[in-house]
């Protein structure tokens, strides 16, 4: 049992975390017409997929930072904001749940659309709907977590797991026994958020790294020089 | 180098700022631009053109990247024009420009195809027999068998097999054919040889060698003017677009320049910069009229009306009232206006316009020795004595070296002013009858039935004393002319008209209520023209089409207008003229084009067969003929002389000689030459005999005798079910036998009455094809319905060649990529196929003899057989006398093992007998030794020792380029001088310059260049003046190849003045009657409506090229559409988009409604062949998937048009003959209550059993 447990959650994490970075970065530099979002709204943009489409970005934004922050950082930071590790759990079960739940609607639309429409469907891969129902199924498994941890309110199990993720991304050895003993829901939901880092170059998922923020800024008129 | 790494330079990238901030340079990786250079990156760049029946011949850049075309763009290149001249390019249009599409698309032909049934039994019969020819006689001599596939086809089923296999089918056919019923009954179908002469010579070539028939296209088409050789004797000729910009006047009649010209529609544009008045002439609101200054909107199919009221003001006003110098001048020289017409007795006041006086018909003969049959008199001005004037035809062949058209008296050689007008010189004002047609009763057309159908006019005459002793009343075809069109002359005649308001027969006021047209609009036009063309000598021109002559009657459309510019003396004048642009790409080099395609240098003559008639015949579209020949009967004619229906007229026009035949005799050809043989007789003399004696038939008298049934027919370059096929259900039952959408009943179930002249047999044929082979790069209709398919090159695969009427220059097609797939090149196709028939020839036919019946042709000496009346030998009243009073017999050696051999080879006939063009002949064996050097001889062992090499289609296309005079100007130097011992007069001043120059066909790859000028045409290349139709013959004196040698108002044969058509004049449109048994008989809910069915050319494609093009569905509306107006859709309940179906007793058309206001009131426009292969859904009426446009047409012939042995009207392959109109054709229009696809489901298309 050490030994799968430790495989999953000591070393599988690096390999994710390195096909993740290596490939991702393959794929910048070698395959720049594949770097896209593959967005269907050109075939059907109608206001249900409009609406779903805002939900479900939103709330994985908001999802991916509250993971983001909410795993790395330091427990000795919490008092700094207020916050104890209880009460820590319940905002994170909150605005997990929340967000969560506008995921699982707009998703729910996403994934529908992708599947019974037939000009989407049509111009879909293979990966565009295994990545679709990956997200999705790792969602519903986050929202399983909540009710395991309201049996939990004393914030032992979230402690363990931030422990983990902050000995994995530090390079320091024994992380995996951290999470050894926490319910199945959880090993299952972290081993399918680390394949999701796993396959991302793979996928449209891509896209992450290249969100148009500059545009913004930028000036009416922008003129390359030679060489 | 990477993305990545450049992405950590984020923050050093800004180099600087400009425009106060609002810009920025930075300093950031530029491969990415590669990809855009690399888009338009190329490998190579070929020249070639578009070989579709457009016209268009433009010059195109072809792109080759990795072996793959890519794209292609209009090539800019063309030899510059004069100064005060705009340049030709750009030429091209967006159908062109969408062509690669096709190479690459899933409709590209890859493999060579045969219908699965047809495959199965062949593998069968093959295992049977050793012997090819053999295995095919099993299968289509088994009816079951034939009906078998016969009956699948057009029903999808077709499967791949190699080209060795399909080749042997092909040749055991073609064996099994030319043995058992003879090699007349191998036919091939191919247009327009001048969109790639070599393609079509390869088909031609084989055709002609092993004595099968080709058949002629412009004709059938309706493209062919009938009015053009009635006039002038000239098939068409017309300026080139450059000249536009010379005119000063163009009126725009029944033509949609910028839709079906569009690479020449600049030049409309651009002749309005300079000043030139434009009046546009069409029912519908179509595109052209953007360039107008005046819409005239006349009803569709009453142009003619129009016409006569134009000539009614310009005859008036600047002939009789104030006559023009000019004009006068003019007609004097280059028209028939002053020659004499004798009046014979007819009609009510006793008379009526006869024939030319001839001087045979004088005592003494005018001094003529020669051919007095053939030379027709006029008035000497000065002294009023009858004179043989020079020029008329019997000078051309007189050796005279008098047929010119110097004003010279044919005898004395003194000059000589013709009188125009007897008028103060004549001995009697005559009362002269003419048929007036304008009261013909049609219910959907107007008819002014103010004036009887015999119209009685005084014409100035004076007496002749003929011959024969006869004392007789004669005119000039002026006076004839001006009383025709009721014109006043003063001679107090109650019968013209004495103001534009009169309304008269031809008066402006006349023709309003027929046309629709004001009268004032046609006193200006009338006036502006004239007065244009007095002031510039001749810079008016009329461009006209379709529009006008797909017409039952389009001669009088086109009469109409052609006797308004002769009156006006533009034609021949640069800037001036009739423009006709329908269907004919002019075949510049076609003198160096003949033998190649018929193989006259290795026999001559070759079987050639009008278009029209054959399909007429043996579509039996003629067993459903509803128009009976009393109702186009001129009032004049007594119906006791010319009783019988159209076929009969047909039948007689072929065995007195004037039509051709196909097949030609009732029995197998090369069987008769052995009977002969046997008999120890001369075949012609045997022919003859047995012909007279009865125990040897025409074929044409018994079309549906399975022994007269064409057998095989090869069609390439060509969509003839999906396009040209008038008829096109009457094809698809009696011609392939399978299912098809006829509605009506033949004469025979209606106990109507029956030709006399053809053996009626019940039942009515179906499947007399045993084999039908197309040829084509894309799967096109006609492909569905054929036995077997075969895939060619695509324009952008081949080499070959190409011109056009629209511009002077000759343009190659280049092979810029391999032919994809399997595919090969035209002349490749047909060299397999030689090589396969002479394999398959084998034990079946050696050395033969062929006799082939050769009809009365124009431009040869027997175009003077029949000089004065009409005599039928069948019928007793003449002798049949070969070449003479029937067709002419020449008994021709086929060496059948050798065909391919003869193919690749030029032979040695040119060497012996010279080249020959339009009655011009000059030696050529100089030529032929420099072909030899160029090309290469074929070695010792080859059966063809020392023969040039015409093995590649670069070297056809080099014999070509060789013998043609507007290609080598040496051949030119030789062919003006052969013309100049005809006329008497220098041409070689014409091409002496170029005597030197040679263009050959890597020179036209280089840049396209200009032709040399050459006496195949009568118009100049020349740095002084456009290409335009009649040059020579108004500024060289060269006469037209007429019955006077010049311009013709008057047509004299007793058929023309049978049926009415002596002069111009407006007759309505046929009763077809189709509508009028299915209409309201066969609800489904919704409204009936019944409109004129019209079919003009694409705005989405050429014909139905493109019509697949998904390019040009995607601008279009992607599917079949007619257009029919807002009125009608009300009254029909149509709105925009419906399915409508369109039918009547011929078949039925569905498709997708346009309303729009452009349309006219009581029509339906459907353009024209719109492939059925894409968005058609099944018939109500039918069951069956809806048809073509042509599913509601049926083609009906007009005797005029069979007329022949008589100068102009003398037949010549795409020159003369039948037409098939049918714009005089009604259907019933309703809004569809169901539409369904058939699709079934996969269960229901195996049971249906499609596939096997």
């Amino acid at each position: 049992m050490d030994f799968w447990n430790n495989l999953l959650f000591g070393y599988y994490p690096y390999i994710a975390g390195t096909v993740f970075l290596v490939g991702s970065l393959v794929r910048f530099d070698m395959s720049q017409y594949t770097w896209k979002t593959g967005s269907s709204q050109l075939l059907d943009s109608g206001p249900r997929f409009r609406r779903a489409s805002n939900w479900f970005h939103v709330g994985f934004i908001l999802l991916f930072f509250g993971h983001l922050i909410g795993l790395l950082m330091p427990h000795s930071w919490y008092p700094y904001f207020g916050l104890t590790v209880e009460s820590k759990q319940i905002l994170a079960m909150t605005a997990g749940g929340v967000f969560g739940l506008a995921i699982l609607g707009g998703g729910g639309v996403l994934l529908h659309r992708r599947l019974t429409d037939p000009r989407v469907r049509a111009q879909s891969t293979r990966m565009d709907v295994f990545i679709l129902v990956l997200l999705y199924v790792q969602l519903i498994l986050g929202l399983l977590t909540i009710p395991v941890s309201a049996a939990h309110l004393n914030g032992a199990e979230m402690i363990a797991l931030s422990d983990w993720a902050q000995r994995i991304v530090t390079f320091r050895p024994g992380a995996a026994a951290f999470v050894a003993h926490v319910p199945w829901v959880y090993k299952v939901h972290l081993f399918l958020g680390l394949t999701v880092f796993l396959v991302f170059p793979f996928t449209r998922l891509v896209h992450i790294w290249s969100a148009p923020i500059w545009y913004l800024g930028r000036r009416y008129q922008i003129v390359r020089t030679r060489g | 180098m990477s993305h990545f790494l450049d992405r950590l330079l984020f923050f050093r990238k800004v180099k600087g700022e400009f425009a106060g901030g609002h810009g920025q340079t930075t300093r950031e990786d530029r491969a990415w631009e590669e990809a855009y250079r690399q888009r338009w990156q190329h490998d190579k760049v070929v020249r070639s053109t578009h070989g579709v029946n457009c016209t268009g011949s433009c010059s195109w850049k072809i792109y080759v990247k990795d072996g793959l075309v890519t794209w292609e763009t209009q090539q800019t290149d063309y030899p510059r024009t004069r100064p005060d001249l705009p340049n030709h390019e750009p030429r091209g249009c967006p159908r062109g420009a969408s062509y690669s599409w096709y190479l690459y698309s899933a409709n590209r032909l890859k493999h060579p195809m045969v219908r699965a049934r047809l495959l199965r039994l062949w593998r069968e019969a093959r295992a049977a027999n050793a012997d090819p020819v053999a295995a095919w006689a099993s299968i289509v001599e088994d009816p079951a068998k034939a009906r078998e596939y016969k009956a699948r086809r057009g029903l999808g089923g077709l499967v791949r097999a190699g080209w060795e296999e399909v080749n042997e089918i092909i040749a055991a056919a073609n064996v099994y054919t030319a043995k058992r019923y003879g090699p007349d009954r191998i036919i091939g179908f191919s247009p327009i040889p001048a969109m790639s002469m070599v393609s079509y010579a390869a088909g031609s070539r084989y055709l002609s060698l092993i004595g099968g028939v080709c058949l002629s296209f412009y004709d059938w088409y309706c493209d062919l003017p009938p009015s053009s050789p009635m006039t002038w004797g000239e098939q068409t000729d017309v300026p080139e677009s450059a000249d536009w910009y010379n005119a000063k006047f163009i009126m725009m009649w029944g033509s949609n320049v910028p839709q079906t010209r569009t690479p020449d529609a600049h030049f409309m544009t651009e002749a309005r910069y300079n000043g030139t008045k434009i009046v546009v002439c069409s029912p519908d609101y179509a595109e052209a009229t953007k360039f107008a200054d005046l819409w005239l909107s006349p009803k569709q199919g009453t142009d003619a009306a129009l016409a006569m009221a134009l000539g009614h003001v310009v005859l008036k006003e600047f002939h009789v009232e104030r006559p023009t110098p000019y004009f006068v001048d003019y007609c004097r020289r280059y028209t028939d206006m002053p020659m004499l017409v004798e009046l014979e007795p007819g009609g009510p006041g006793g008379l009526t316009p006869g024939r030319y006086l001839r001087a045979s018909d004088l005592d003494g003969a005018c001094g003529q020795n020669g051919h007095a049959d053939w030379k027709t008199l006029a008035c000497a001005e000065a002294d009023d004595r009858i004179v043989a004037p020079q020029g008329s035809i019997g000078f051309r062949w007189d050796k005279s070296g008098r047929w010119n058209l110097e004003e010279r008296d044919g005898t004395s050689g003194e000059e000589v002013r013709l009188r125009l007008s007897l008028i103060g010189a004549h001995d009697k004002v005559a009362e002269v009858a003419f048929p007036y047609f304008g009261g013909v009763a049609h219910e959907f057309f107007s008819a002014n039935g103010a004036s009887p159908e015999i119209l009685l006019r005084k014409v100035p005459a004076r007496r002749v004393r003929l011959a024969d002793g006869r004392e007789v009343l004669a005119a000039t075809v002026f006076d004839l002319l001006v009383a025709h069109y009721g014109v006043d002359r003063g001679l107090d005649d109650p019968g013209t008209a004495k103001t534009y308001e009169d309304d008269m027969p031809y008066t402006p006021a006349w023709q309003e209520p027929i046309t629709g047209v004001k009268a004032a609009d046609v006193i200006r036009v009338a006036r502006e023209f004239a007065d244009n063309a007095a002031r510039t000598e001749g810079r008016s021109m009329v461009i006209l089409g379709a529009g006008l002559n797909h017409w039952y009657h389009m001669d009088m459309n086109y009469r109409g207008i052609i006797n308004l510019l002769m009156m006006c003396g533009c034609i021949g004048q640069s800037g001036g003229g009739w423009a006709h642009y329908v269907g004919q790409e002019k075949l510049r080099p076609q003198a160096g084009w003949l033998p190649v395609a018929f193989a006259l240098d290795w026999v001559r003559p070759p079987r050639q067969m009008n278009g029209t008639s054959f399909f007429y015949a043996h579509t039996d579209q003629w067993r459903y003929e509803k128009l009976k020949v009393d109702e186009i009967l001129s009032p004049l004619a007594d119906p006791q002389r010319w009783q019988g229906s159209l076929i009969d007229f047909n039948v007689r026009a072929e065995r007195m000689g004037w039509l051709p035949s196909a097949p030609q005799l009732d029995r197998n050809p090369l069987e008769v030459v052995r009977a002969a043989r046997a008999a120890g007789r001369d075949p012609k003399e045997y022919v003859v005999e047995q012909l007279r004696a009865g125990t040897l038939r025409m074929a044409c008298e018994d079309p549906d005798h399975p022994d007269n049934f064409p057998r095989n027919l090869f069609v390439w370059r060509s969509n003839l079910l999906g396009s040209s096929g008038k008829g096109h259900e009457y094809f698809l039952k009696h011609f392939l036998g399978t299912s098809d959408g006829v509605q009506g009943r033949d004469l025979g179930e209606d106990g109507a009455q029956r030709p006399t002249e053809v053996v009626w047999r019940e039942p009515a044929p179906e499947g007399k094809l045993d084999l039908l082979v197309t040829i084509d790069f894309r799967m096109s209709t006609t492909c569905l319905y054929s036995d077997i398919v075969l895939p060619t090159a695509t324009w952008y695969e081949k080499d070959d060649l190409n011109t056009s009427d629209m511009h002077p220059f000759i343009h190659p097609l280049s092979e810029a990529v391999d032919p994809a797939w399997e595919s090969r090149s035209d002349w490749e196709i047909f060299k397999g196929i030689a090589a396969a028939f002479s394999r398959a020839a084998e034990g079946h036919l050696g050395l033969e003899e062929d006799i082939v019946a050769v009809p009365l042709l124009h431009d040869t000496p027997a175009e003077l057989a029949q000089p004065k009346d009409v005599r039928d030998w069948k019928k007793g009243e003449c002798d049949p006398i070969p070449g003479r009073t029937m067709p002419g017999f020449a008994v021709v050696e086929r060496d059948y093992p050798a065909t391919y051999r003869r193919f690749v080879s030029v032979g040695p006939l040119l060497d012996k007998l010279g080249n020959a063009v339009k009655g011009v002949s000059w030696e050529t064996a100089g030529e032929i030794q420099g072909l030899g050097e160029l090309n290469g001889r074929h070695a010792a062992g080859e059966g063809v020792e020392g023969r040039p090499r015409m093995e590649t289609a670069i070297q056809a296309a080099e014999t070509i380029l060789s013998l043609a005079p507007e290609t080598n100007g040496e051949v030119a130097v030789k062919a003006w001088a052969a013309l100049e011992r005809v006329t008497g007069r220098e041409h070689a001043h014409l091409a002496a310059p170029k005597r030197d120059t040679r263009i050959r066909f890597r020179d036209i790859q280089a840049q396209p260049r200009k032709i040399i000028t050459a006496p195949t045409w009568s118009g100049i290349e020349s740095e002084e003046v456009c290409y335009n139709a009649g040059w020579t013959n108004v500024h060289e004196r060269i006469p037209w190849r007429t019955l006077t040698g010049r311009q013709q108002f008057y047509q004299d044969h007793e058929w023309m003045r049978a049926f009415g058509e002596g002069f111009a004049q407006y007759r309505p449109p046929v009763n077809t009657r189709t509508w009028q048994n299915i209409a309201e008989r066969r609800p489904n809910g919704n409204r009936e409506i019944v409109l004129n069915w019209i079919t003009p050319h694409q705005k989405w494609g050429i014909h139905s090229t493109y019509s697949d093009n998904l390019l040009m569905l995607t601008l279009s509306r992607g599917g079949p559409i007619v257009w029919i107006s807002e009125v009608d859709a009300r009254k029909a309940g149509i709105v925009d988009n419906d399915w409508i179906e369109v039918f009547n007793v011929n078949g039925a058309v569905v498709a997708r409604a346009v309303v729009s206001q452009r349309v006219r009131e009581g029509m339906a426009m459907m353009y024209h062949a719109q492939e059925r292969i894409v968005n058609t859904p099944g018939s109500e009426i039918t069951g069956a998937r809806g048809g073509i446009h042509n599913s509601v047409t049926r083609a009906v012939v007009k005797p005029t048009h069979m007329i022949g042995g008589y100068a102009q009207q003398s037949y010549g392959f795409n020159y003369y003959g039948t037409v098939g109109s049918n714009r005089d054709e009604f259907v019933v229009v309703r809004k569809m209550a169901r539409v369904d696809w058939l699709e079934g489901d996969d269960t229901s298309i195996l049971s249906q059993g499609y596939t096997r």
